[in-house]
């Protein structure tokens, strides 16, 4: 399971693969179709594209002449407590946040207690 | 009513993620640190990321642009356009990152109780397959996170407010 996560999370680091999984999300594409908003080499959408298969996130249908690219969801889905994880990293978010609600809140009693103090 | 620290995040439909949180600040406090730069930046991005640019206007039918800069010197940028805007208690607008097609809509809303505010964020996708990759494709960016880093950040902040 963890060596599949990995996997997953592997291909996703790459901001060209994970426009592809998104153009792929709106319905399947030809590797051609695929290249083009790219300024890249059919070949190296090629190399994107195996990364991905071998994530279990893209499958290529058996059309000789098209292969049609397909996004396969349950990897993602798979990446069990995803939402967990998603909560983590906006759980960090919102503690820096509380930190610095704490500064302007000491802040604003600072600058009431000096008006108070001068009248 | 929730705790406040204690983030809920919740999917109410397949292309949905909604966030609620409380904060112990009055809530055009708390709106103002969604909606101001030099605020945002302090508090906006995955650890080890830096709001390094953060520009725009934060008004009904404005544009604004982040670009998060990571460790390893990646960037990913951000846009949106703010749809609607009700300081204290409203803010919707529509996101989009430069790495994927199409847009999301968010829409966080801000209720104050005795100094307490709690937001709600619900964040609505395009699809529920999109939705799955930009939040599976977040939890990459957090993962290499520790907590470290966090606790050391709230140490300080505790002793430069008892300072005070």
């Amino acid at each position: 399971m963890t060596q599949r996560l990995d996997a997953t999370f592997g291909a996703l680091a790459d901001p060209t693969r994970r426009a592809i999984l998104a153009r792929l999300a709106l319905g399947e594409a030809t590797v051609t179709e695929l290249a083009e908003p790219f300024s890249m080499s059919q070949p190296a959408i090629s190399k994107h594209l195996k990364v991905l298969e071998q994530a279990g996130l893209v499958s290529r249908g058996r059309d000789a002449q098209r292969r049609p690219c397909r996004l396969e969801v349950q990897p993602l889905a798979d990446a069990s407590g995803w939402l967990e994880r998603y909560r983590e990293i906006w759980e960090q978010n919102f503690r820096r946040l509380d930190a610095l609600l704490e500064e302007m809140k000491a802040a604003k009693r600072k600058r009431t207690t000096k008006g108070k103090r001068k009248s | 009513m929730l705790n406040t620290g204690t983030l809920k995040v919740t999917t109410p439909s397949d292309r949905e993620v909604m966030m609620i949180r409380v904060f112990d600040a009055p809530r055009a406090m708390v709106f103002d640190a969604f909606t101001k730069c030099e605020l945002l930046k302090r508090w906006f991005g995955p650890r080890g990321w830096s709001l390094a640019l953060c520009e725009g206007d934060f008004k009904v039918g404005g544009h604004w642009r982040f670009l998060l800069r990571g460790p390893d010197g990646q960037q990913m940028g951000m846009r949106g356009k703010i749809r609607e805007m009700a300081r204290p208690e409203r803010l919707v607008h529509a996101e989009s990152f430069d790495d994927y097609p199409g847009e999301s809509l968010v829409t966080t809303t801000f209720v104050e109780e005795r100094g307490k505010t709690t937001v709600t964020v619900l964040v609505r996708y395009e699809s529920k397959e999109v939705r799955d990759a930009v939040v599976a494709s977040g939890m990459e960016h957090g993962a290499a996170e520790t907590y470290d880093r966090l606790a050391e950040f709230l140490e300080s902040t505790r002793s430069s407010t008892t300072g005070a």
